[in-house]
């Protein structure tokens, strides 16, 4: 890896509270190409302005604090490598996210998606049998193997809620009601079979019926969460369901 | 997850800002588009043919300067165009929704948007060509 550094042009969203008017500040700063985009504006914040207000905790995507729109485009900005998103003497276009309140500059308010997360009681961890298997669609293992004492192992989700799939939601940003795509995966990780509270959330207006197969959830997933096949497998099985006249 | 308030105008616009889309966004942005645009069609056509209502001479010199004027073939192109690339997409939706294909969605498009274009293309060379 050559040690030569990047210039690079940092264009940031400025807004001090949400009735504030918005305005763009630029930073232009030295950066090696390996780094992540997070580190740069860690370092515009160390030695520019220390009024920059961002968010960050783990530094390797799975506490998913840092999610922000680079040169348009969800991203977590730990895992964002500059060298994938400018080139020397080029430039990164930092936004917050969108369809969430604004806190200020980078940051956004995710309460409402957590709340929405602890509706549908999404759980803390899994058993092992339900985690994704990549492949054609999310699928789970087809054979977990068992502890010792008979019981499931566990893990946690993938989904870290970081919200960049309800940002890129186009319906997300026109119906404010929208369960959106984080909560419908974690509805189905849960199975509606086992939790008919969840049938009914999944099943109504704001449910699986409201979305309008953009798919940009999937594209902007850092997690391997594929809400969009699990909203279209939701919809199959509520169909399923229905054909069956099943209760 | 934000209000109306909270959105301003974003609400109604941001859904067909094609910046930082990908191919999924991109088609949802084009189906909506010719959806609306079939719409807008549908009106302009039971408007026009109110015009049945008022006897055949008013039906016929309508008709003459349709066939006179280049702008009808032009939009009947659009409506064939629309038409198709509305259709054919919404097919692929359809077919996803019963979680068929969901991890091919976007070679589904790219397949279908072919499609829709060798339509359009004989189309247009039935229509104008010499
Ligand atoms: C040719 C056969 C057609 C098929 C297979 C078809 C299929 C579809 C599908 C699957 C959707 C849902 C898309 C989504 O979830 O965003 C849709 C939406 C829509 N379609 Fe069609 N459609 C057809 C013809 C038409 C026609 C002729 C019109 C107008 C006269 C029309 C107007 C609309 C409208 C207004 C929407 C809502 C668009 C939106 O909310 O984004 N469609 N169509
Ligand atoms: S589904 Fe993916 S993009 Fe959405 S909140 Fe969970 S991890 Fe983030």
């Amino acid at each position: 890896m050559s040690d030569e550094k990047w210039t690079v042009t940092f264009i940031i969203h400025r807004q001090k509270g949400p009735d504030s008017q918005p305005h763009f500040d630029e930073f232009t700063i030295e950066i090696h190409p390996e780094e992540f985009v997070l580190d740069g504006v860690e370092y515009i914040w160390a030695y520019k302005d220390r009024s920059l207000v961002f968010r960050h905790a783990c530094h390797h995507t799975t506490c998913g604090a840092c999610g922000m729109r680079v040169n348009g485009v969800e991203k977590l900005a730990c895992m964002t490598k500059i060298a994938d998103v400018t080139q020397d003497g080029g430039k990164i276009k930092l936004e917050p996210l969108r369809n969430f309140p604004i806190v200020g500059d980078l940051v956004v308010d995710l309460g409402p998606l957590y709340r929405k997360m602890h509706e549908v009681h999404a759980p803390e961890v899994i058993p092992l049998c339900a985690s994704p298997w990549e492949g054609e669609g999310i699928k789970p293992p087809q054979e977990t193997p068992k502890r010792e004492d008979g019981e499931e192992y566990i893990r946690l989700p993938d989904c870290i809620e970081c919200g960049l799939c309800v940002s890129a939601c186009p319906t997300a940003a026109s119906d404010a009601e929208y369960l959106g795509p984080a909560v419908l995966a974690a509805i189905h990780i849960q199975g509606i079979d086992e939790n008919p509270d969840l049938l009914a959330l999944a099943d109504s207006r704001e449910g699986v019926w409201r979305c309008h197969s953009a798919y940009e959830c999937s594209a902007v997933c850092p997690s391997n969460v594929d809400p969009a096949w699990r909203i279209m497998d939701l919809r199959k099985q509520i169909i399923a369901r229905r054909l069956k006249f099943k209760k | 997850m934000l209000s109306r308030e909270q959105q301003g105008l974003n609400w109604l616009l941001q859904w067909f800002d094609p910046r930082g889309r990908s191919i999924g966004g991109l088609a949802f942005i084009l189906n909506r588009i010719t959806a609306l645009g079939l719409v807008l069609y549908l009106y302009l056509h039971l408007y026009y043919l109110r015009q049945l209502t008022m006897g055949p001479q008013v039906w016929n010199a309508f008709i003459d300067s349709a066939e006179n004027s280049p702008w009808i073939g032009i939009g009947e192109l659009f409506v064939i165009a629309g038409g198709l690339i509305h259709g054919l997409n919404g097919l692929r939706i359809a077919l996803n929704s019963f979680n068929i294909a969901v991890p091919y969605q976007k070679q589904l498009f790219y397949g279908l948007f072919t499609l829709a274009l060798i339509g359009i293309a004989f189309f247009a060379v039935h229509m104008f060509g010499a």
